[in-house]
């Protein structure tokens, strides 16, 4: 267990990078045989790559790749309790749990992540104003420690490491197994419906008076809109779908419908394919497939909740520069003047937004949990440099004015003051932490960065 | 093919080969030394495909329990019609060669555990008049290279006595289908240099089980390496001795 390849990694904004030695682990043992083997200063664990910023790069340290580690350990057909190694795909669960009649409780806007990246990052979905984020499904957790021991965590057992892991950006041991609650579900589809809003009150007011009717519910926002328009959305809400709903010829097989075909953005796209123009070109073009009235129909759940999963390599499309997916969350009764503020001010600096989503939140999870009661707010943007990371951290400092935070996941320019303002938990998290792993055997570039862990690898 | 014995069933192909079986409803034991991941393995397998997966502990160059645990696993199988042979180990350059600790170790495992292991079941094959037994070689054992040797005299003695079990057999209505490996991305060679057309195990237990519609004989995974070798095996010795492969 000491053949590692180095070369550089990416998030998968690809605009943070480092080089480390990367390790694949092919059994079950294999993770712990890499970490106890003490190689490396440090280790941090790699799914998908699908953090955007630095979560999972370790730069000069190893990164343990879990791709191999994918198997299900045991499945509970009545009550759909499934666990599974940290490297099965949430891609695999729908693919293997959804002709059976089950569904994800939670899931983000892609299926190539790994549960273990899920739990590390305790991901949030369309569902939160509702169900909360994925920890509210987790039922235990195996972790290897950094003094080698293999534990279980869980609301009962353990349980401050257990809100410390989910959300701990794999900063306090390698998730080795998680075991999960599945949803039932009747068919493979959701009920979808289009509304169309002219400006922010009207999205804003419309989510707070229907969401409640909603399991799944988002706000598409026109990034280019200003003036008496800002905010305008196409609100995105659905249900799953019963039998009833669908047509007869669905409804002989309501769990499964034709794959999408998937296409592949080539490696070398110029930076002028997203630029202001075809940006704004998109999202007015976008905007207006929608008429006033609202839209129903019935949409398998996979163009439902990942659109974009049929576009492979996507963050390819931004060019070489990379993007930025910033994501913050305000607090309620902050929100609308926090939403003015961002929006008006990133249009202001020309910042060119391609994609901009908007949702409410319920509860507050881990002790790291990014959602909290209140608006999220989720913009990407290509990486323009230095004027756009300066623009960014006065952005910060108005998301700490309004007790709000940014999702560490998507994160890849938040300073470490920045970051402990944010989140008012993390002295407690830090005093777990310490105990469980004093040298810091768990760190990444995100930990180092933030100074949740020493500078130095 | 109902029930299916695989032999180093943890190695990522092996694991990839009974996926593609247990796709398709065949009964599997599994034989490995790492039990942790025989257990694993065996829960994934039951839950994804609704099959029934066992598992028992068989280390390679302990030849005497070869016997016990041959006997285990047939019984809990109910009957035997097919065995994957996938155990291998490559050893450490350049240690394979200048140790003959080492060198004989390659050879018991590589070797001798396939015909400890085989012999048997070739004779249960005959008796009964069918089965198919699968062997992975490697495009090693077609020809020495100063680099792994040792592992490709192996791997070529390996592609020899499936031969002899193939033109014994054949007319006894076995089926024995050796497999000549190219490069595959395997903990095997993670992290090696100098590695190219690298196939994944999937793509590779794919093809495995696509020869399980054809005649017993000999295929090279991935197709070209057919080519290559062909190339290569037609490098004379005065030309091949002088290059640093």
């Amino acid at each position: 267990m000491d053949k590692f390849v180095e070369k550089e990694l990416n998030g998968w904004g690809r605009y943070r990078g480092s080089r480390s030695h990367i390790y694949r682990p092919e059994k079950v043992n294999g993770i712990a045989a890499v970490v106890q083997s003490r190689k490396e200063g440090s280790y941090i664990g790699r799914g998908l790559g699908r953090s955007y910023g630095d979560a999972a790069l370790n730069q000069g340290g190893g990164v343990v790749l879990t791709e191999r580690i994918n198997r299900f350990l045991s499945f509970e057909p009545n009550s759909g309790v499934v666990s599974c190694e940290a490297g099965v795909t949430l891609e695999e669960i729908l693919k293997v749990f959804v002709p059976r009649g089950w569904f994800l409780p939670v899931t983000p806007g892609t299926k190539f992540v790994t549960m273990g990246g899920a739990v590390a990052c305790d991901v949030h979905g369309k569902n939160h104003h509702r169900d909360g984020s994925l920890s509210n499904f987790v039922l235990d957790l195996k972790l290897l420690l950094a003094d080698g021991q293999q534990i279980r965590a869980s609301r009962d057992e353990n349980s401050d490491l257990f809100w410390a892991t989910v959300g701990g950006m794999g900063l306090t041991g390698m998730i080795l197994s998680v075991t999960l609650k599945l949803r039932r579900i009747e068919t493979a589809f959701i009920r979808v419906n289009y509304r169309r809003t002219r400006n922010l009150d009207e999205t804003m007011r419309l989510l707070e008076e229907e969401d409640q009717n909603y399991n799944y519910s988002v706000a598409w926002v026109d990034g280019q809109a200003v003036g008496g328009s800002l905010g305008r959305s196409i609100l995105i809400r659905g249900n799953h779908a019963t039998v009833d709903d669908l047509s007869p010829q669905q409804a002989t097989q309501p769990l499964e419908f034709a794959d999408r075909r998937t296409w592949t953005v080539p490696p070398q796209v110029p930076n002028f394919v997203l630029d202001r123009f075809s940006i704004r070109a998109f999202n007015s073009l976008y905007y207006r497939r929608f008429r006033q009235d609202p839209v129903n129909s019935i949409i398998d759940y996979d163009r439902f909740f990942y659109p974009l999963d049929s576009l492979l390599e996507w963050n390819r499309l931004y060019g070489k520069r990379g993007f930025i997916q910033y994501q913050c969350v305000f607090p309620p009764d902050t929100s609308r003047a926090a939403l003015v503020e961002v929006l008006s001010r990133l249009s202001k600096e020309k910042i060119p937004l391609c994609l901009v989503v908007l949702k409410r939140f319920g509860a507050e999870t881990g002790l790291l949990s990014f959602p909290m009661s209140g608006y999220t707010l989720a913009l990407d943007m290509p990486m323009l440099g230095a004027p756009l990371l300066s623009v960014l951290h006065e952005l910060d400092q108005w998301v700490i004015r309004q007790g709000g935070r940014v999702y560490l996941a998507k994160d890849s320019c938040l300073s470490a003051e920045a970051f402990k303002e944010m989140y008012p938990r993390f002295g407690q998290w830090q005093r777990i932490k310490t105990e469980m792993d004093p040298q810091n055997l768990f760190s990444s570039d995100l930990s180092r960065r933030l100074r949740i862990t020493g500078v130095d690898a | 093919m109902k029930q299916v014995l695989i032999l180093g069933a943890t190695s990522s192909i092996a694991r990839a080969i009974a996926s593609e079986l247990a796709r398709e409803g065949v009964s599997l034991f599994l034989g490995g030394r790492d039990l942790a991941e025989l257990e694993h393995m065996a829960a994934d397998l039951n839950i994804r495909y609704g099959i029934r997966a066992h598992y028992g502990s068989v280390d390679a160059e302990d030849f005497a329990a070869h016997e016990d645990f041959l006997e285990n696993a047939i019984r809990t199988l109910g009957g035997i019609d097919g065995v994957v042979f996938a155990i291998g180990y490559l050893g450490e350059q350049p240690k394979e060669s200048a140790d003959p600790v080492t060198a004989l170790k390659i050879m018991n495992i590589n070797l001798s555990a396939a015909i400890s292991l085989l012999a048997p079941i070739a004779n249960i094959f005959e008796k009964q008049g069918h089965g198919l037994i699968m062997g992975l070689s490697s495009v090693a054992g077609d020809r020495a290279r100063p680099s792994n040797y040792v592992y490709g005299t192996a791997k070529g003695g390996l592609t020899l006595y499936l031969d002899g079990l193939r033109n014994r057999l054949d007319r006894q209505g076995v089926k024995v289908i050796t497999l000549k490996l190219g490069f595959v991305d395997t903990g095997m060679t993670y992290g090696k240099k100098g590695l190219f057309l690298v196939a994944s195990p999937e793509q590779v237990a794919k093809s495995a089980c696509q020869t399980l519609q054809k005649p017993s004989g000999v295929y090279y995974l991935p197709r070209f390496w057919r080519m290559i070798m062909l190339v290569i095996r037609l490098i004379p010795d005065s030309v091949f001795k002088r290059l640093n492969l």
